[in-house]
C-alpha cells in the first residue's frame, strides 16, 4: 500500500492536481478510498483529514467502503424507473440476500448499486454488471445473470 | 454507435462486418470501395443497431441488426446490389424524422467522431478560421446575440450577451467553462454530441474563447460517460495537433487550450457556481449570486458557462450566419432543442426539432404515439426541475416561455412520455427523492424543505396521507421555491406542484381511498391468485421470498396475504397472469 501511495502523491504533485482528483487516483488504485489512504495524506499535504471526508462524501463517486468482485448498477433515470428499475434492484437484492442497509454480500463478491441515470435511456431498463451494459432488462433476467456468475465465480 | 448502440451489441455488429466484408470472395475487387466506420448517434434509439449501407451514392437503413444478420447483408445487398428487403426500416423511420431538423445532430452519425480528417472533410474548423482570421470578437458576440440563440443547459439565457458581458469585462485572465457535468436522469442529449460530434464542441469553445478574451477553457464532463470523455480527449489531441489548440492558432497570434475535469458525481455541480467550486476541488455548493461568473468566476476570474449543446450550435451559426439560425423557431425561442425522448413512446431516442413545435407533433408523429396503445397520460420535460404536462395541454408549443406558462421547464431537453400505468404521485416522489438526495445542504430551504416534502409524499404513497396533506405540499413547494439559493431548490418542488394541478385527484385517491389508480405504489396494492387461471406451474411459489404461496403441483396456489411483503415477484414471473393485482 505504502508503495502505491507514494506513486499517488508524486503524481498529485506533479500534476497539480487537486484533492478530487487525487481521490479519484486512489479509488482507481484500491476499488475504494481506504481511511489509512487518507490519514497518510493528510499528514503529507498537511491537510486536515476532514476536507477529504467532506469531499469524498459530498460525491456520489466515491466509496468508502471495500465494493464486491461483481458490481451490478442499476440506472434508475426516470425512464428506467418507469419502466420498473425498482424490481430490478429488489430482485438482485433478493437473490443476493443482502440485509437492509448492506449493499455488499458478506463473502465481497457481490455489490448492488442504483446510479441516476446512464443516458442510454432508450433501452430501459438498464442494469450494469461489471462494465457490461444490459437493456431492456426483466427482474427474471437479472436472476438468471447472477445466477450465472454465481457458477462462473465457483470455476 | 452511441451508448443504445452499443448496449445493444453494436460492437459485435461492426466486428461482424468487417469480417464478412474481408472473407466475401468478391471483395478483393471492392476492396478501395468497401469500408466500415462507427458513427456517433443515429437518433433511433430504439431500433438498435442500426446500420447504413451506401451503394453507389444510394443509402439504406437497417434496423435490428444482430451480428448473425450480416453475411446476408453483405452477400445479397454489397455484393449482389439488392437490398434484404425484409430488414430495412419501414416507414415509421421516415416519419421519426420527417418531422426533425438537424442543426446541432446534423452531423452526428455522419461523421466519425474518432477521426479529425472526417470532420475536415465535413467543413470541420471553417467556423474558427473564418471567426479568428475574418471577424473581431466583438463582432463574434454580436453574431451570436443577433441569432437569438439562448442557453440550451436548461435556464436559457441568451448566449450573446452572456459572451458580450464577459468581453468587456477588464482582467488579466478569462476562462471559457464548458459544461457536461449533464446529470438530469432521462436526459442524453448532449452526452449523444459529445460522443458523435466532438469536434463541434471543441470548436464551439474555441470562438467563444476568442470572443470573450479567454485563453484557457474547462470541460467538466460527467466519469459516468467514458465514451463522451476518451472522444472528447481524442478531439482535443488531435485539434492540437493542427494548432487548432495551443499557441498562436492559424497563425493569427490568439492562444487557447483546453483541459479536462471529471466531475465526481453531483447533480448539484450542473449549477454555475457550484461547477467552478468543484474545478476548484472543493465540494460543489453554490454561492449566492451576484457577482455573476461572467464578473468573477473560477478563481475569482471573469468566466463563461456554456452547456454542451449550447457550444456545438456555435460552428453552424458562424458558418451559415445570424439569420439563418435564426429563420427557425419562434419569437423568442430561436434555433432548434434536442429532446431525449423516452419512456412509454413507441419511438424512443434523440430528437432534434424547431422550437415552437407542438407537443402533439412530438409525441404522436415523431414519436408514433404509445406503445402498446395505452392511454397517454403526461409528458414530463425539464427533469428534476421540470414538470408534468397533461395530455389536454398537448397542442402548446414547445419554447422557453409556453412550457413555463404550463408549471414546467424546456430544461436540459429529457421528454418522458409517461401513460395511464404511471402513477404521478410516484413520479413526483421519484422526482424529489433524487432532488433531496442530491441537495448540497447549503441552504436551509432546500436542505430541510426538500426533505419535508419527501416525507409527505412518502406519507401519501404507503396510505399514510391526510386531507391536509395536499395544500401543505403546495404551501411548502411555493417557499421553497422563494427561498433556496440555487436553480437546484428553486426548481426542486416543480415536479409535485405541477402533478398537484392537473393530477390532483390521483393524489385525492392514494389519501382518501387508500388506492393507487396506476398500481404502482407498492404498499396499496394486494396481491391475490386468480384460481381459475392458475395452472400451478409453481414458479411463483418458488419465486415467493416471504414464504407467502403454496399449493401443491397442477394445482391452483393460494396467496396468503398475512405473508405477503408485496414484492411483486409472483406478479413477475407469472406466464398466465394469474396472480392479480388491485
Amino acid at each position: 500500500m505504502q508503495e502505491k501511495l507514494e506513486g499517488l502523491l508524486e503524481h498529485f504533485q506533479e500534476s497539480g492536481g487537486n484533492i478530487i482528483s487525487l481521490l479519484q487516483d486512489t479509488q482507481d488504485a484500491f476499488g475504494y478510498v481506504p481511511q489509512e489512504a487518507v490519514y497518510w495524506f493528510a499528514d503529507k499535504l498537511d491537510i486536515p483529514p476532514s476536507r477529504f471526508y467532506g469531499i469524498s462524501t459530498f460525491y456520489a463517486q466515491f466509496h468508502l467502503k471495500p465494493r464486491g468482485k461483481y458490481i451490478i448498477t442499476t440506472c434508475c433515470g426516470t425512464a428506467c424507473h418507469v419502466r420498473g428499475a425498482e424490481s430490478l434492484v429488489n430482485a438482485a437484492r433478493r437473490e443476493l440476500k443482502l440485509t437492509e442497509g448492506e449493499d455488499t454480500t458478506e463473502d465481497r463478491k457481490f455489490t448492488v448499486e442504483k446510479l441516476a441515470c446512464l443516458g442510454t435511456c432508450s433501452m430501459a431498463p438498464v442494469v450494469v454488471i461489471n462494465k457490461k451494459m444490459l437493456g431492456k432488462m426483466t427482474a427474471d433476467k437479472m436472476t438468471k445473470e447472477l445466477k450465472a456468475l454465481k457458477k462462473d465465480d465457483k470455476n | 454507435m452511441g451508448p443504445g448502440g452499443i448496449a445493444s451489441g453494436g460492437g459485435e455488429v461492426l466486428a461482424a462486418f468487417e469480417t464478412a466484408l474481408k472473407e466475401s470472395k468478391v471483395s478483393a475487387e471492392f476492396r478501395d470501395r468497401c469500408s466500415t466506420h462507427k458513427v456517433g448517434c443515429l437518433g433511433l434509439c430504439s431500433k438498435d443497431v442500426l446500420v447504413d449501407v451506401f451503394t453507389n451514392g444510394n443509402k439504406a437503413t437497417y434496423e435490428y441488426v444482430k451480428p448473425d444478420m450480416v453475411d446476408r447483408i453483405v452477400q445479397e445487398h454489397i455484393v449482389g446490389g439488392t437490398p434484404v428487403g425484409e430488414w430495412l426500416t419501414k416507414e415509421d423511420y421516415e416519419k421519426f424524422y420527417s418531422k426533425q431538423v438537424k442543426v446541432v445532430l446534423s452531423d452526428c452519425g455522419v461523421v466519425d467522431p474518432e477521426s479529425l480528417e472526417s470532420y475536415l472533410s465535413m467543413g470541420g474548423y471553417s467556423a474558427t478560421r473564418k471567426a479568428l482570421t475574418t471577424m473581431k470578437p466583438e463582432d463574434v458576440a454580436e453574431e451570436i446575440k443577433k441569432s437569438g440563440l439562448r442557453g440550451r443547459g436548461g435556464a436559457g439565457f441568451p448566449t450573446g450577451v452572456k459572451w458580450e458581458t464577459c468581453r468587456k469585462v477588464p482582467a488579466d485572465q478569462k476562462y471559457i467553462i464548458c459544461n457536461a457535468d449533464e446529470g438530469d436522469p432521462g436526459a442524453f442529449m448532449d452526452r449523444a454530441v459529445l460522443e458523435g460530434n466532438p469536434h463541434a464542441v471543441v470548436e464551439g469553445m474555441i470562438v467563444g474563447a476568442y470572443a470573450i478574451g479567454a485563453d484557457k477553457g474547462y470541460v467538466y464532463i460527467r466519469a459516468e460517460y467514458p465514451l463522451a470523455v476518451e472522444r472528447l480527449t481524442q478531439a482535443i489531441k488531435d485539434a492540437r495537433s493542427r494548432n487548432f489548440l495551443g499557441k498562436n492558432i492559424l497563425g493569427t497570434g490568439f492562444d487557447f487550450d483546453i483541459k479536462l475535469k471529471l466531475g465526481a458525481g453531483a447533480f448539484v455541480c450542473g449549477e454555475e457556481t457550484a461547477l467552478i467550486a468543484s474545478i476548484e476541488g472543493q465540494r460543489g455548493m453554490p454561492r449566492p449570486k451576484p457577482p455573476f461568473p461572467v464578473f468573477s468566476g473560477l478563481w475569482g476570474k471573469p468566466t463563461v458557462i456554456n452547456n454542451v449543446e449550447t457550444l456545438a450550435n456555435i460552428p453552424y451559426i458562424i458558418n451559415r450566419g445570424a439569420d439563418w439560425f435564426a429563420s427557425y423557431g419562434t419569437e423568442k425561442s430561436k434555433g432548434t432543442k434536442v429532446f431525449a425522448l423516452t419512456g412509454k413512446s413507441r419511438n424512443t431516442g434523440l430528437i432534434e426539432v424547431p422550437m415552437g413545435i407542438t407537443l402533439r407533433e412530438i409525441i404522436y408523429e415523431i414519436g408514433g404515439g404509445i406503445e402498446n396503445d395505452r392511454a397517454f397520460k403526461a409528458v414530463q420535460t425539464g427533469g428534476p426541475s421540470g414538470g408534468c404536462i397533461p395530455a389536454s395541454q398537448m397542442d402548446i408549443n414547445v419554447d422557453y416561455e409556453s412550457l413555463a406558462k404550463v408549471g414546467s421547464i424546456v430544461g436540459s431537453g429529457g421528454m418522458i412520455v409517461l401513460d395511464e400505468d404511471s402513477c404521478m404521485v410516484n413520479i413526483a416522489r421519484y422526482f424529489l427523492a433524487f432532488t433531496q438526495a442530491e441537495s448540497c445542504g447549503k441552504c436551509v430551504p432546500c436542505r430541510i424543505g426538500t426533505k419535508r416534502l419527501l416525507e409527505i409524499l412518502d406519507r401519501i404513497t404507503t396510505g399514510q396521507g391526510k386531507d391536509e396533506d395536499l395544500d401543505l405540499l403546495e404551501s411548502l413547494g411555493k417557499d421553497i421555491k422563494a427561498a433556496s439559493l440555487c436553480g437546484l431548490g428553486m426548481t426542486a418542488p416543480n415536479p409535485v406542484l405541477s402533478t398537484l394541478q392537473y393530477f390532483r385527484e390521483e393524489y385525492e385517491a392514494h389519501i382518501r381511498d387508500k388506492k393507487c389508480p396506476a398500481k404502482v405504489c407498492k404498499d396499496l396494492l394486494t396481491y391475490s391468485i386468480l384460481e381459475d387461471v392458475c395452472t400451478g406451474c409453481g414458479v411463483c411459489r418458488r419465486a415467493c421470498p416471504s414464504g407467502a404461496i403454496s399449493g401443491e403441483k397442477k394445482k391452483p396456489h393460494k396467496l396468503d396475504s398475512t405473508l405477503c411483503i408485496k414484492c411483486g415477484a409472483c406478479f413477475e414471473v407469472c406466464k398466465f397472469k394469474s396472480v392479480h393485482r388491485e
